[in-house]
């Protein structure tokens, strides 16, 4: 039988079932035949904190969606075209994100009373013309799996768990995916369990096959693949790229790196990826809670090391006091947060920028810490060797704020040449650099106001550092007032002093007669940059500006909102940077917020922007 | 083998220029002096050697001594150490600490450094109360103390920290007293040549808020009948004429016996290097908790490969297998799956 090929320009696909049901898997899968297809794409992992939550209850629904075609996008998207739902709970608690006319590919097998009645369903919804406006295709997945691989040893059990593969084998014919990766990377994967290897690929040809034969499946589609700069390509999530960019930056300063890191979602990843690359001179501490990594990351920064800790929102607040302290050593550190929804435990795999108040003032006393923020996953890569720069220059602890949707989520990423890098060298001190031939570790570098990085083990160097208020340049104990406010106001002045080694900010107004800036930093890159393409294509005019550097803020940053009549401003919290902005340049700033666990959708970010031109 | 060179170091070149700001008589000041001391002996060079401390009287301590030094925050100084001595092993890392930085806001980190056997040397100065806060109850203050935040008595049962110690299992537990020069330093030079992190409880007067809490260790006319000095391969007898000893009972219980003949095969002949640690432990609870029977020297010394060495190995290793130069780092970075656009 032949089918049709339709051309799509892009397919925002979401694929849902319980937490244990391989759905991430499915969707890492799916991502990756799809970035070597070439299309441009963004991911949106979505799951729940229990690993093993209630089966089939809506609590316990795990999703993954993906948005690609054949031109740059920014967004994993913000309605599914295509939602997969394993289980009758997936199908409810997604429906709602659905637009009308939408494909529905569901597993029939558990839609039981029993299961039913679970969450709420009283009748068949798939039978009762509830779905009458989606395009519905009702497969027995389950049970078409277990059939494909009846052949096989395995129990019933076992074989069913491949059911993720036939949704893959499924998908993946749909869109005309390259599937040859795949199957490696279950042979791989499974290489000590040749069976089930064999089982997975089994489901997944039947899943294709089915596509190709039944009669339900008429039309298979095809995303073109993006126009993108030359190069290599590959796909990465930003937990990688910041691992991967601080391996670099330790790469190219010469320093070993210390990592000192307490378990904590969404942050461990970076922990298990650091831990694989010993070779790199990386050393690994899991540390006994949130206070000791940090510690130890002290005290392998006063060593000569770059000393890193990862951890979230909960494990900052831990480890506020010693982060203190790294203000007052003047040592570098680069202190990782990965943002998930708070107070307290919060949403911990959900995504926020509500950590941007805490990394600015979550300290005792004046202790001013530089702010890096990536904007996108691949971009975290970048902001690691922006952050490492910044701490080795100036020898401080610098915020790295990433948060849960940069460290999940995934894009195509241009690799890096590791030698076409910024240099980061550092040099110890080695010699005295007092008048007497003593040593002064507080005689400041004039340019930088960085104090010399003098590591034990340098002969004529001993000297004491301590949380005490120290002398200008001796670094001995001083309770001197006037010493006291000449040190607070000289640590606010060298981290002031950075502003002035950052590039000019890139304006984004292709039209140059908006009179409306849309302002934002971190993660709302993507959702802020979809919305103004939208105005844009609507014919009104809008500018865009995105902060990597928050603190301190670029030089330039007061002149470009002076040139706009109004400054808007969309964050993940309840308007934390908008109250930097009205307090360090007084514009009115309007503060659009949502704290949902998610991110912005573009299209309900557009329609407010277009609220703000029109109102002008 | 290279010539070991006499650095020629005295306790004078281990002095800081900074005024000693301790109160008067207090017992950090012989602690100071017996530490200064000691140092020439280790024959390492002073840029090599690094004092870390938390907060607290004690953890001034690194500002007086003529090496790299870091003065902390509160109880954090093991976790501190540990990340400095497993990167740069080295170096000589020391802990100074006192019993609430220790044993009360830095309780967790000091057993998990004892746990993992980071080559750190810990001394922890004990005069159960404390007192850069004045003079409040510490954990290890005895059961009913009066102080300014207990003005009815304290009610919480007291660490003993060698007890903790040995409970984490530290390869390394010793026990002297500020006021005896001679025996502080036999302890320091143990805990010094031994591999791993090695405690020393220094119980240490506070003559402000504490005074006279270990007198009746130091007192000429008490201390032979509380003090139990152990010393390895010998008998653990003491009182003045050796009468009394530590006996093992019938039921493996270690008690105290007074009037115990010469040739009494029950009494306990000191094994600092019995690799179960219950014999350690047993002896510490010897103590009474005003100090009575308090044995004094090295409780336990047994060998154990540390966390320090053993990551070294581990980076050793994984270079060995594959080098992490440019050309590692560029086809990390590739990984199993890229595609190229022309």
């Amino acid at each position: 039988m032949s089918k049709t090929v339709e051309q799509l320009d892009r397919v925002v696909i979401r694929i849902a079932g319980d937490s244990g049901d391989g759905m991430q898997l499915t969707g890492d899968r799916f991502t990756a035949e799809t970035a070597l297809f070439g299309n441009d794409l963004s991911t949106l992992p979505n799951f729940p904190a229990e690993i093993r939550a209630p089966q089939g209850t809506l609590a316990g629904v795990s999703s993954f969606q993906l948005h690609f075609a054949d031109h740059d996008i920014l967004t994993p998207g913000d309605r599914p075209d295509v939602l997969v739902a394993m289980n009758p709970a997936a199908l409810k608690a997604n429906i709602g994100d659905l637009p009308k006319g939408a494909t529905l590919i569901v597993d029939t097998h558990d839609f039981t009373e029993r299961a039913l009645a679970r969450i709420g369903w009283a009748s068949n919804p798939l039978e009762d013309g509830t779905f009458e406006g989606f395009v519905v295709h009702a497969v027995e997945l389950t049970k078409l799996t277990l059939d494909a691989l009846a052949d096989t040893a395995l129990s019933r059990k076992d074989a069913g768990r491949s059911k993720n593969m036939f949704a893959l084998g499924l998908l993946s014919w749909m869109y005309s995916r390259p599937t040859e990766n795949t199957l490696n990377f279950v042979r791989q994967k499974f290489a000590s369990k040749p069976e089930i290897a064999e089982a997975n690929i089994l489901a997944f040809k039947a899943g294709w096959n089915y596509g190709e034969t039944t009669e339900a499946f008429a039309v298979q589609y095809e995303v073109k693949p993006a126009p993108q700069v030359t190069g290599t390509y590959r796909n990465i999530s930003g937990n990688l790229a910041l691992a991967y960019g601080l391996i670099a930056a330790a790469r190219r300063s010469g320093l070993p790196m210390f990592l000192g890191a307490y378990p904590i979602t969404p942050a461990s990843d970076i922990l298990h990826e650091l831990s694989k690359h010993k070779r790199f001179g990386i050393r690994t501490f899991q540390a006994e809670d949130e206070i000791a990594g940090i510690g130890a990351t002290l005290g392998a920064a006063f060593g000569g090391a770059l000393g890193v800790t990862t951890s979230s929102g909960p494990g900052i607040a831990l480890k506020g006091e010693a982060i203190g302290l790294a203000v007052s050593l003047e040592l570098p550190m680069i202190i990782c947060d990965i943002q998930r929804g708070g107070p307290s435990t919060g949403l911990p795999t959900k995504t926020e920028q509500s950590d941007l108040l805490q990394a600015m003032y979550g300290r005792n006393g004046e202790a001013p810490v530089p702010i890096v923020a990536p904007q996108s996953p691949g971009d975290c890569f970048d902001a690691a060797i922006e952050a490492a720069r910044i701490a080795l220059t100036y020898r401080t602890p610098v915020f790295l704020l990433s948060d849960g949707y940069l460290a999940n989520g995934s894009e195509p990423w241009l690799v890096p040449s590791v030698a076409e890098l910024p240099d980061l060298t550092v040099e110890y001190a080695t010699e005295p650099n007092g008048p007497n031939g003593d040593f002064l570790p507080y005689l400041r570098d004039p340019e930088t106001l960085a104090r010399p990085w003098a590591v034990p083990g340098t002969p004529g160097l001993e000297h004491r550092v301590g949380g005490i208020e120290k002398a200008d340049k001796t670094g001995n104990i001083s309770y001197d007032p006037d010493n006291h406010d000449f040190m607070v106001r000289t640590r606010q002045a060298k981290v002031d002093g950075i502003a002035r080694s950052l590039p000019p900010l890139a304006v984004d107004d292709p039209d140059g007669d908006a009179r409306v800036l849309v302002l934002g930093w971190g993660s709302t890159y993507g959702p802020i940059g979809a919305a103004c393409r939208q105005i844009r294509a609507s014919g009104a005019s809008i500018a865009q500006v995105h902060l990597r550097n928050i603190n301190p803020f670029p030089n330039d940053l007061g002149d470009i909102l002076a040139r706009y009549e109004k400054v808007v401003i969309p964050e993940m919290n309840l308007g934390q940077l908008a109250l930097l902005i009205r307090a360090k340049y007084l514009v009115d700033a309007i503060s659009v917020t949502q704290v949902r666990g998610l991110p912005f959708k573009a299209d309900e970010l557009a329609e407010m922007l277009q609220g703000v031109i029109e109102h002008d | 083998m290279t010539d070991v060179v006499d650095l020629g170091l005295k306790a004078k070149d281990f002095k800081t220029d900074q005024e000693v700001r301790w109160c008067p008589g207090c017992g950090d000041y012989a602690i100071l002096a017996a530490v200064q001391g000691f140092m020439p002996e280790l024959n390492i060079a002073r840029e090599n050697i690094v004092f870390i401390s938390g907060i607290g009287c004690s953890s001034r301590f690194p500002y007086y001594m003529n090496t790299y030094g870091m003065h902390s925050i509160h109880g954090r100084a093991p976790a501190i150490a540990t990340g400095l001595s497993t990167s740069r092993p080295d170096l000589s890392v020391w802990v100074v600490t006192g019993d609430g930085d220790a044993l009360s806001i830095g309780g967790n980190h000091l057993i998990h450094a004892l746990r993992r056997n980071v080559n750190l040397k810990i001394l922890l100065f004990n005069n159960r109360i404390y007192g850069l806060t004045k003079g409040q109850y510490s954990p290890t203050s005895e059961v009913g103390k009066i102080t300014k935040s207990t003005p009815m008595g304290s009610l919480d049962n007291p660490f003993n920290p060698v007890s903790v110690a040995l409970g984490a299992e530290a390869t390394f537990v010793g026990r002297t007293l500020d006021s005896d020069r001679k025996h502080l330093q036999s302890v320091l030079r143990e805990a010094a040549n031994h591999e791993g992190t090695a405690l020393v409880e220094i119980y240490q007067n506070c003559n402000i808020f504490n005074d006279g809490a270990f007198d009746i260790l130091k007192q000429a006319d008490t201390r032979d009948d509380w003090m139990i000095r152990m010393e390895h391969g010998q008998p653990l007898r003491f009182g003045g004429d050796g009468s009394k000893a530590v006996v093992r009972g019938a039921n493996g219980a270690l008690t105290i016996e007074d009037g115990v003949a010469e040739d009494d095969p029950r009494v306990v002949i000191h094994d600092a290097h019995a690799d179960d640690p219950s014999y350690a432990f047993a002896l510490s609870r010897l103590s009474s908790l005003d100090s009575r029977y308090s044995p004094m020297g090295v409780f336990r010394s047994v060998k154990r490969p540390t966390y320090d060495a053993m990551m070294a190995e581990q980076l050793e290793q994984a270079a060995a297998k594959a080098p992490g130069d440019d050309a590692a780092l560029d086809a990390l970075l590739h990984g199993a799956d890229t595609w190229t656009i022309q």
